[in-house]
């Protein structure tokens, strides 16, 4: 479904990825896990076309997302859901607004369909009756569940997860978790996710790639990167940072 | 090319030569950004709600300090025309005076300089926010236009609300004259009025006009573009908006004797 080959940026001097190599299948839950500043985002926005890359490419569906612009991209982009890191939820909308702006704005959908599937969404996410609230009036694990459903209210083939539980407690990491993997079961879209909650996401993943300076150094399935021989990944899984320094 | 690989009497040519380029850059770039947003203006679908809510939020919000400065603006002018005109004998014309002073220029510009302080910066600082925490990404990755919804609509509500707001600072401005001059000074209210009806054409109505269309394009478009375009966290919200409203203020004053120098 989707296929990174050959990926390189870098920010001035910086360079943050090196050649990224990674294919994500469809209907699977792609975790990308790494140090953090080590270029998951990143990598995460050149899926999203929010970045060009310096080399190499970027192919969705067999459509080569790099080289697109303007509508041919967002012909890819109307196939994606995105949960940003902080939610990314419209300040000045209610939370039901939230939801049911894709639904008006993407779908045009007549306004009897937008509150029916807008209930729905926000009870599969646990917030049936808190769509009068703003995102400020809301916590960080509710924010995150109303983007959560905004995201996925338009049934999108391709859904992304920037860090979807970073900041929050063992117990909603866990909830966060578990409303991903129902809906996915649920739904079947293919799914991408950076995060570090180790070991948790061994538990949603279907396969798991580490990004180590730059480059996939290694992909698989949880049990075998839990598995792995390679000293930066297992350092990373034990937290161990002297095995990240070689 | 590295400073290093540049021989030491040809640097300063280097950065100037560096400088210039980026300064071509920025310039581009901001053409580019207000072309998106005519572009947007000018092809289906214009967001009706969104450009009401801008013009609430830049004209009717922007009412209370437009009353108060067009009225203390007009006092002011009264008191001294006045005592200036008075030397002269001329304080007859005293009504045409105020009333020029503040529909050709002062009116325009001054309302303009208050909306920038009040609805220019806040619009930087609610674009820069949203730009910040990922809102303007989150439009973009809908395959949204993110100018279709947040710039256009700004920009045209400029367009509407800066007129309106210079055309209340004239009016209220030329009471306050009233008030200092005729009932005040002494000046009589037929005089007052009826010479300025005599002096006042249609040619100085339009050019406050088209200055006040100018200044809330120019206002708006800095205003976005810099939210727009803002650098990492609080910081770089807060520079963005004092480099937005002092951009568009000195633009403004510089936009203002350029149509000056141009119009009737």
């Amino acid at each position: 479904m989707i296929e990174v080959e050959g990926l390189w940026k870098a920010f001035g001097r910086q360079v943050v990825l090196r050649g990224v190599d990674l294919t994500v299948p469809a209907g699977s839950i792609t975790v990308i896990i790494g140090r953090s500043g080590g270029g998951k985002s990143v990598l995460l926005k050149h899926l999203l076309g929010l970045l060009r890359p310096d080399a190499g490419r970027v192919r969705v569906g067999g459509v080569e997302l790099t080289a697109l612009r303007g509508e041919a991209l967002d012909r890819v982009r109307r196939r994606y859901g995105v949960v940003f890191q902080g939610g990314a939820l419209f300040d000045s909308m209610t939370c039901w607004a939230n939801v049911a702006f894709p639904l008006r704005e993407k779908l045009r959908l007549p306004p009897a369909e937008v509150a029916a599937r807008v209930a729905q969404a926000l009870e599969q996410v646990g917030l049936g009756g808190m769509g009068h609230k703003y995102p400020a009036e809301i916590s960080g694990g509710m924010r995150k569940r109303v983007a959560i459903a905004r995201a996925l209210v338009t049934e999108p083939e391709i859904v992304f997860f920037d860090e979807p539980t970073t900041g929050l407690d063992p117990i909603l990491v866990n909830t966060i978790h578990g409303l991903i993997l129902s809906l996915h079961r649920r739904l079947g879209f293919t799914a991408v996710m950076v995060s570090h909650e180790i070991p948790e996401i061994f538990e949603i993943a279907d396969r798991v790639a580490m990004l180590h300076d730059g480059r996939i150094v290694e992909v698989g399935p949880p049990a075998a990167i839990q598995a792995s021989t390679n000293p930066v990944v297992r350092g990373f899984i034990r937290g161990e940072p002297e095995a990240l320094a070689t | 090319m590295a400073d290093a690989a540049v021989p030491p009497l040809l640097r300063p040519f280097e950065a100037t030569g560096r400088w210039t380029l980026a300064l071509l850059d920025a310039l581009g770039r901001f053409a580019v950004f207000f072309g998106e947003a005519l572009v947007a203006a000018v092809t289906p679908p214009l967001k009706v709600r969104a450009l009401v809510d801008r013009i609430h939020y830049i004209g009717y919000r922007s009412l209370l300090i437009i009353v108060l400065t067009g009225a203390f603006t007009g006092m002011v002018l009264g008191l001294q025309l006045y005592l200036t005109l008075s030397r002269f004998g001329s304080e007859a014309f005293l009504g045409p005076a105020v009333a020029l002073a503040l529909i050709r220029e002062l009116g325009p510009v001054l309302s303009a300089l208050m909306v920038t302080g009040r609805a220019g910066s806040a619009l930087t600082a609610e674009l820069g926010i949203m730009r910040i925490t990922e809102q303007i990404d989150a439009l973009t990755v809908m395959a949204l236009s993110p100018v279709r919804y947040l710039v256009t609509p700004s920009i045209l509500a400029g367009l509407i609300s800066f007129p309106l707001m210079a055309g209340i600072f004239d009016l209220v401005g030329i009471v306050g004259g009233y008030l200092v001059g005729v009932e005040l000074l002494g000046l009589s209210y037929g005089t007052y009025f009826g010479e300025m009806q005599t002096f006042v054409r249609f040619d100085d109505l339009m050019t406050g006009f088209w200055k006040s269309v100018c200044f809330g394009v120019l206002v708006t478009w800095v205003c976005t573009y810099k939210g727009f375009h803002v650098g990492h966290g609080a910081e770089g919200v807060a520079r963005a908006t004092t480099q937005a409203v002092v951009l568009s203020s000195v633009l403004v004053l510089v936009w203002d004797y350029f149509m000056g120098s141009v119009l009737p």
